[in-house]
C-alpha cells in the first residue's frame, strides 16, 4: 500500500519553483515539511535497514537463542526455494489476469454508461458499489454465502444447469480469487474511462458520423486511441494495487489448497507466521523490495508519458 | 555559504526525534515489564481459539459472572482461529512482548515453552498455595501432557480424544449396524453405502491445512496403519508405505465419499455440516458431543458414537486439550491466575450447568465431573465414550512401531509447528485434487528432511 503513496507523489512534486528565490526561503518552505519526512523515514527507512540486517541472520522464532549471522544462506535459499518462484509467478498471474479482464469488463461498461438511458444513475450506482464495498467484508461473503460448496448462492444458481456441489474455493481456488479482484476492480476501471470518455470532443465524433464512419471503426479510430491513456493509467493503478493483494487470499483460500493461491504477499506472511523463520522472510522481503522497485521504474516512465499525453491533450 | 547551519539544524531534529521515539519505547517496555508483575488487579488479556465452548460460554460467563465478582479485573478475549492462534501466541511468548497475559495452548506447547523458559509453573507458584484448585481432581492422562518435570504449566479448559460420530437413524434405514470399535474398512464401506451425491456426505473429514486441523485426523490414521513421521533415528518417514497407504486411504475417502469442498473444513465447519445433516458419518474430537447436544438436539437425538477407527492398533484416538498458561514474566500475573483458576474449576463447570444444562459442561478434565450423576444424567450418550478414549491414548507409544517422540497428532518437537503446517498444506492440495498423494508426500518428505536428525533430537 505504500507503493500507491509514491504513485501518486510525482504530479504533487511537479509544482514549479520561483527560480529566483532564496535558499532561506526554499527552507522556510521546506520546514514545516520536515517532521513529516523525518516520520516517513523512521517509520519506512529504519524498518528497512532492520529488515537487511535480519536478512543477514539466521532468525526463528520458535528456536530460543536469537539471532546469528548466517552470511548470504537466507538469500541463496531464496534464489533456490521453488515455492518463491511459485508465489512469485502466481502474483504475476494474479495481477496480469485479473487488471486485464477488469480493464476490459470496465470500458465495456464505461461505453455503456456513457450513453443516455432510463435509470443511468441507479446502474452507474450499482456498479460502482463493489469497489466502494470493503476488501476484507467483500472476500468474507464471496467465501462464504456465495462460493460454499454447501451453502453457496453460486451453487444454488447452477444447480437447475446439472451443476452440483462443486466447492470453487478448492477445485478451482486461483480462477475464484481472481474473479472476486475482477469484481472489485471493475468499478475502478469503468470510472477511469468513464472520466476520459466524458472528456471526448463531441464534434469529432459528430464529424466522423457525417464522413460515414460505422460505430465500430468510430471506436477503433477515434474513442480508443483517445481512451489510451486513460486506460495506461488504469492498468498502472490497478496493477500497483492487485500485486499487493492480500486480503482476498488471506480470508477465501488462505493460499491453499497446498499453495494453490499463494501469492507473493502471502508467502512473505507465511514465512513469519507459519514458519517463524524471521531471517528467510526478511531476505525474501528485499529481494521483493529489489523486483518491486524495478518493475516500478519502468511503470513509473509510463506514468510520467501518460500525464504528458494529457497535459498535451488538454 | 548558508547551508551548514540548516544541515545541523537538520541533523539536530533528527536526533532529538529519534532520542524521542527511543525514550517513548523506553519507557512503554519499562511500564509493562516492571512493577506490576504480581498485582491481582488490572487487564488480563488472554488469547483464545474461536471454539464454541469458548466462545459461547467462556466470553459471555467471563463478562457476566468473572469481572462482576472481581471488579478490578477486566479481562479480554483475542479470539483467533485454531492456526491462527498457534502463530500469535508464538511470536508473542518468544519474543517476550507479552501482548498476552494468558494463553490457550496445548500438550504440543506446554513441554516445548516450559522447557524454553516461556510459561509460569503454575504449581510452585499458585497450585501449591491453593489447595481449593485440587488439581490431583485433573484427568490423570490431561495433567501429564500439560505437566514438565512433574509440574503443571497450563491447565485444562476442556480435554478430548477423537471418536465417531453417526446418524442411527440413517445406519437403521440403510440396515446397517455400527460396532463399537470400527476398524476403518468398515468404515469405509458404510461411507460408500450411505453417500448421496449432492444430499448428504458418507463421512465428513478434516482438510483444512494445519497440524491441528487436517492433520490431526490424519495422524490418527497414519499410526493405525503402522505408519510414524520419523523412525528411531530421526529419518523422516513421510514416504513409507504405511504412511503412504494411510495417506491414500484418508484422501481418497474424503474425494469420494467426503463432503465437497473439505480442504477448508476443520472443526467448527465440520461441526455446523454435521448439525445440519450432511454428514452420515464425521470423526473428529469427543469434545463434539457437547456441542451437538447442545446446539443441535435434533440430530444428538439421532447421533450414535464410536471408538476412533483402528487399522492395526487397538486404539487410534488423539489425545488434546485446550488449555490455560500464563508466560513467563508477564504483568499482572495475579490476576491472570485469578481467571485461570476460575475458568478451569469446578465452580465454573457448576457455573455452566446452571446456564446452559450438565451436558453443556466442558467435558475432559476432571475426574469428579465423571462421578457426578447430574453429568452422567444429562451426558450418559457421551460422557462414558469420552472417558475411555482419553483414558485409552497413549502419546508415548502411538503407532506400531516405537518411535522416539512424544505425541499422538503431534511431533513433540519445536520443528513440527512450521513442518506440520508444511506437510499439512500439501494434503490439503492433495485432498482438492491439485496435486497427487506421492506428490504431496515427497514434498512433504523433503521438507522434513530440511532438519539433521541431530536438529530434530534436540528438540
Amino acid at each position: 500500500m505504500a507503493v500507491v503513496e509514491t504513485g501518486a507523489a510525482p504530479p504533487a512534486m511537479a509544482e514549479v519553483r520561483p527560480r529566483g528565490a532564496s535558499r532561506r526561503e526554499a527552507w522556510q518552505r521546506r520546514l514545516p515539511l520536515l517532521p513529516a519526512l523525518i516520520y516517513t523515514i523512521v517509520v519506512t527507512q529504519v524498518p528497512f535497514l532492520v529488515t537487511l540486517w535480519y536478512s543477514f541472520q539466521n532468525y526463528f522464532f520458535d528456536v530460543p537463542g536469537g539471532a546469528h549471522w548466517t552470511g548470504v544462506s537466507n538469500y541463496s535459499q531464496v534464489f533456490t526455494n521453488p515455492a518463491f518462484r511459485g508465489a512469485l509467478w502466481r502474483s504475476v498471474v494474479m495481477t496480469v489476469v485479473a487488471v486485464l479482464v477488469a480493464m476490459i469488463l470496465g470500458v465495456a461498461f464505461a461505453l455503456l454508461l456513457d450513453r443516455k438511458f432510463i435509470g443511468r444513475s441507479v446502474v452507474r450506482t450499482l456498479i460502482i458499489t463493489p469497489f466502494l464495498v470493503m476488501p476484507a467484508a467483500a472476500a468474507l461473503v464471496w467465501a462464504g454465502p456465495m462460493l460454499d460448496p454447501n451453502f453457496g448462492l453460486l451453487n444454488y444458481l447452477l444447480e437447475p444447469f446439472g451443476v452440483h456441489h462443486v466447492a470453487w474455493l478448492s477445485t478451482h481456488a486461483l480462477g475464484s480469487v481472481i474473479v472476486v479482484l475482477i469484481w472489485q476492480w471493475t468499478p475502478f476501471m469503468t470510472l477511469i474511462v468513464l472520466a476520459g470518455l466524458q472528456g471526448q470532443p463531441a464534434d469529432v465524433l459528430e464529424a466522423a458520423k457525417v464522413d460515414g464512419a460505422g460505430t465500430l471503426a468510430t471506436f477503433r479510430e477515434l474513442t480508443f486511441p483517445f481512451l489510451r491513456p486513460y486506460i495506461e493509467l488504469g492498468i498502472l493503478l490497478g496493477s500497483i494495487y492487485l500485486v499487493n493483494v492480500f486480503d482476498a487470499v488471506r480470508l477465501m483460500t488462505n493460499g491453499g489448497p497446498g499453495t494453490a493461491t499463494t501469492n507473493l504477499p502471502f508467502y512473505l506472511y507465511e514465512e513469519v507466521n507459519n514458519a517463524f523463520d524471521v531471517g528467510g522472510a526478511a531476505a525474501t522481503g528485499v529481494v521483493t523490495v529489489v523486483l518491486t522497485i524495478i518493475v516500478a521504474t519502468f511503470a513509473l516512465r509510463m506514468f510520467a508519458r501518460v500525464f504528458q499525453f494529457e497535459g498535451a491533450g488538454s | 555559504m548558508s547551508s551548514p547551519p540548516f544541515r545541523l539544524r537538520t541533523l539536530g531534529a533528527v536526533g532529538s526525534v529519534a532520542a524521542l521515539v527511543a525514550l517513548a519505547a523506553c519507557s512503554s517496555s519499562g511500564s509493562s515489564g516492571g512493577s506490576a508483575s504480581s498485582s491481582n488487579s488490572g487487564t488480563v488479556t488472554v488469547a483464545v481459539v474461536s471454539n464454541p465452548l469458548i466462545t459461547g460460554q467462556m466470553i459471555p460467563l467471563t463478562q457476566s459472572v468473572f469481572e462482576k465478582q472481581n471488579p478490578g479485573i477486566t479481562v479480554k478475549f483475542a479470539t483467533y482461529t485454531e492456526g491462527d492462534l498457534r502463530a500469535a501466541i508464538e511470536k508473542d511468548v518468544s519474543t517476550h512482548s507479552n501482548a498476552f497475559n494468558v494463553i490457550m495452548i496445548g500438550p504440543y506447547e506446554t513441554p516445548l515453552f516450559a522447557k524454553n523458559g516461556w510459561l509460569t509453573d503454575l504449581t510452585s507458584t499458585y497450585i501449591n498455595s491453593d489447595p481449593s484448585y485440587d488439581a490431583s481432581d485433573l484427568l490423570p492422562s490431561i495433567a501429564k501432557a500439560l505437566s514438565y518435570k512433574n509440574d503443571l504449566y497450563a491447565v485444562p479448559f476442556y480435554g478430548e480424544s477423537s471418536m465417531l460420530y453417526y446418524r442411527t437413524d440413517l445406519f437403521k434405514a440403510a440396515g446397517l449396524t455400527m460396532p463399537q470399535h470400527p476398524t476403518w474398512a468398515q468404515v469405509q464401506s458404510f461411507a460408500a453405502k450411505l453417500n448421496v451425491a449432492g444430499k448428504q456426505s458418507g463421512i465428513c473429514l478434516r482438510g483444512l491445512a494445519g497440524w491441528g486441523d487436517n492433520m490431526a485426523a490424519l495422524d490418527t490414521v497414519v499410526n493405525t496403519f503402522g505408519g510414524e513421521w520419523f523412525n528411531m533415528n530421526w529419518k523422516p518417514q513421510l514416504t513409507s508405505p504405511a504412511f503412504e497407504a494411510a495417506t491414500n486411504f484418508y484422501v481418497n475417502l474424503v474425494r469420494q465419499y467426503g463432503e465437497p469442498g473439505a480442504s477448508s473444513d476443520s472443526f467448527n465447519q465440520l461441526l455446523t455440516l454435521y448439525g445440519q445433516g450432511k454428514c452420515a458419518m464425521w470423526y473428529d474430537a469427543t469434545v463434539a458431543a457437547t456441542s451437538i447436544a447442545t446446539t443441535y438436539p435434533q440430530i444428538a437425538a439421532n447421533t450414535g458414537y464410536a471408538f476412533a477407527p483402528v487399522d492395526k492398533t487397538q486404539s487410534s484416538g488423539w489425545l488434546w486439550t485446550w488449555s490455560l498458561g500464563i508466560p513467563q514474566g508477564t504483568p499482572n500475573a495475579g490476576a491472570a491466575w485469578k481467571f485461570v483458576s476460575w475458568a478451569t474449576s469446578k465452580q465454573y463447570d457448576s457455573l455452566v450447568a446452571s446456564k446452559y444444562g450438565w451436558a453443556a459442561v466442558p467435558p475432559g478434565t476432571r475426574t469428579s465431573l465423571y462421578s457426578n450423576p447430574s453429568y452422567l444424567a444429562a451426558a450418559k450418550a457421551f460422557a462414558p465414550i469420552t472417558i475411555a478414549s482419553i483414558d485409552g491414548t497413549d502419546p508415548d507409544h502411538p503407532t506400531v512401531n516405537p518411535v522416539p517422540y512424544i505425541g499422538i497428532q503431534y511431533v513433540d518437537i519445536p520443528q513440527f509447528e512450521s513442518l506440520g503446517v508444511q506437510v499439512g498444506q500439501q494434503i490439503a492440495g492433495a485432498i482438492a485434487g491439485t496435486e497427487s498423494v506421492s506428490q504431496a508426500l515427497q514434498a512433504s518428505q523433503s521438507d522434513a528432511s530440511q532438519y539433521t536428525p541431530a536438529e530434530l533430537s534436540a528438540g
